[in-house]
């Protein structure tokens, strides 16, 4: 093993820096200046960021456990960009709240150690390098949600999320137990080559996938969902919504689409089902929610539907719409998210009544929530529109046209709910409307970068072009 | 392998354990019997790889391999909820889970 193989993981290496630097600072940082660390952190992450972007050689190491290729690269980047916006939106947050308890390094450390699981969960390239990666992807998040200690919502939302995602992770072992019985080893390679459909392997792939499930969310493993993402703090309901969702399928899609390749017509059928529950059940429970953090949970949960659209394609065009949908959807929700944050951190607000009449009064806060809000819909200049629009064509060139058809019902049943927020900012009067705030520029910055990528994503298309010229890379 | 026991016997009893397990994350009211039931679904995987890995693949080690990061992040998952526990438990003196529910729809 010599340093080029382990240049390989450039990412994960870079993340670790990041972190022990971070350890470093916060020994040696002076307690008056313990603020800083957030500007620090922000920095160190902005040039990992930039560094992600440099090109990279494709290859495995450790005997096939770890792999990498193209796909992966941007995919990676793209969460680093990300989790990169959140940390703007959340900067003023962990000033005004945080810093105060001396406990914003660790929310820094955990974040970044959330991210590192997640790395080596997608680029994992067996069994047990992908087992460790969720786990280090879910432990510290659970912490996080539970991470203002003297709440009793944000302790409640921490107890069931770690419960439920051990309950969840669990299940996924048990799952990849029978498929090692089945088949006599845990690595991606070898798995593929002498899977066969038989009742254990089918046994195996449903509790596999359930387990898979919960970190997506789809219906019937969605129950922590609107009750974690309501109690926990706004950025981490942001990062389990966004960054963690779109890690958990992309993993997804490569382990379908080469180790249980031969089980394809069981779980296409599993997909197809899933997904027509997940889109009524995540639309029809948004339409009765009033407070906007439970709303976002409920419409998140119909969109994740939406993405498997894309997995009953088993060729290119699938698998782009697949990256491209998460890609964009990671931009809408952050923008949401982000500006339901400004509100909550200016006036401590977080229903949908008191956004009435915002337009009024914070036009520009409006405007973001609205184009957020129209792409998570899908209405056509925006990036949400191109993106659904792809996965119903990956879903009809294979013949599903009934299930285009019910998605395009539900994405009608969505923009209702849409519009309701949106009249409620534009068209409602209020005389007790949120008064005027300027947010901190660390704020305007995360929402301008979520709004930019809204709309590049969208209308550039040498974006699309170039994910669909690399979504071959990960099958060799 | 252990004389005059099959795999399937072994079998049977680590889906028992896994189903008692998932039983008792259903149905029990206080959060550290959630807790063992996981104990007990994690464990039924555990064995379960350990079993195959002795029964039908003797030759390599990874069933086994497997099991023993199983039971480090069992330690690590059980360490961090029993964190969380306590902390409700500060808020609300109560582990009983009808007591600690706030947030429903």
């Amino acid at each position: 093993m010599n340093l080029e193989s382990f240049l390989l993981m450039r990412y994960e290496i870079g993340l670790l820096a990041v972190i022990l630097l971070l350890i470093v600072f916060e020994i040696f940082l002076n307690k008056k200046h313990k603020g800083s660390l957030i500007d620090i952190a922000i920095v160190l992450f902005t040039i990992h960021t930039i560094i992600g972007f440099l090109p990279l050689a494709d290859g495995s190491i450790f005997g096939g456990m770890f792999k990498t290729n193209a796909l992966l690269h941007f995919f990676k980047s793209t969460l680093n960009v990300g989790v990169l916006i959140l940390l703007l939106q959340s900067a003023d947050w962990l000033k005004e709240k945080v810093v105060q308890q001396n406990k914003s390094t660790e929310f820094f450390i955990l974040l970044f150690s959330s991210l590192l699981g997640m790395y080596y969960m997608i680029s994992s390239g067996d069994f047990l390098m992908f087992y460790i990666g969720l786990e280090l992807a879910t432990l510290p998040v659970a912490a996080l949600v539970a991470y203002e200690t003297f709440k009793q919502d944000s302790a409640e939302a921490g107890v069931k999320f770690i419960l439920s995602s051990a309950l969840a992770s669990g299940t996924a072992l048990l799952g990849v137990s029978f498929l090692y019985a089945t088949t006599g080893t845990i690595y991606f390679d070898a798995m593929a080559e002498v899977l066969t459909m038989s009742n254990l392997s089918i046994l195996g792939f449903i509790f596999f996938f359930s387990g898979l499930a919960f970190k997506i969310s789809l219906v019937p493993f969605h129950f922590w969902t609107a009750d974690v993402y309501e109690g926990a703090p706004i950025s981490i309901a942001s990062f389990l919504s966004v960054i963690s969702k779109g890690a958990a399928v992309i993993i997804l899609m490569i382990i379908l689409f080469t180790v249980m390749k031969p089980l394809m017509p069981v779980w296409i059928k599993v997909i197809y089902m899933v997904s027509i529950a997940t889109m009524f059940l995540g639309n029809i429970f948004a339409l009765r929610q009033k407070n906007m953090k439970r709303f976002l949970a409920y419409s998140s949960i119909a969109q994740a539907g939406f993405i498997l659209l894309g997995f009953l394609s088993n060729d290119q065009l699938g698998y782009t719409t697949i990256i491209y949908f998460v890609a964009i959807y990671i931009f809408s929700n952050l923008g949401a998210f982000g500006v339901v944050q400004a509100i909550s951190l200016a006036t401590g607000k977080e229903n949908m009544d008191d956004y009435e009449g915002l337009y009024r009064t914070n036009p520009k806060l409006s405007l973001v929530m609205m184009l957020a809000l129209f792409s998570l819909a899908g209405i056509p200049p925006l990036a949400g529109f191109f993106g659904k629009f792809f996965l119903y064509t990956a879903a009809a060139s294979q013949g599903y046209y009934l299930l285009v058809f019910i998605a395009v019902v539900n994405a009608t049943i969505s923009l209702y709910y849409y519009l309701l927020v949106i009249r409620a900012m534009f068209l409602r009067k209020n005389e007790n409307a949120i008064p005027f705030f300027k947010s901190q520029p660390y704020m305007r910055l995360g929402l301008l970068l979520a709004s930019i990528g809204i709309l590049v994503i969208g209308m550039y298309s040498p974006i699309y072009e170039y994910i669909y010229s690399i979504s071959n890379s990960f099958l060799n | 392998m252990i004389e005059g026991i099959s795999i399937y016997e072994i079998l049977t009893l680590s889906s028992i354990v896994f189903f008692v397990g998932v039983y008792g994350f259903f149905t029990r009211e206080n959060l550290i019997t959630v807790l063992m039931s996981i104990e007990l679904i994690l464990n039924a995987s555990a064995l379960n790889f350990v079993i195959i890995n002795t029964y039908l693949y003797p030759d390599f080690l990874q069933g086994a391999v497997f099991s023993i990061f199983i039971i480090a992040m069992a330690a690590a998952e059980t360490a961090l909820a029993i964190a969380i526990i306590i902390n409700l438990y500060k808020l609300v003196a109560s582990v009983e889970v009808k007591d600690t529910e706030k947030l429903k729809y």
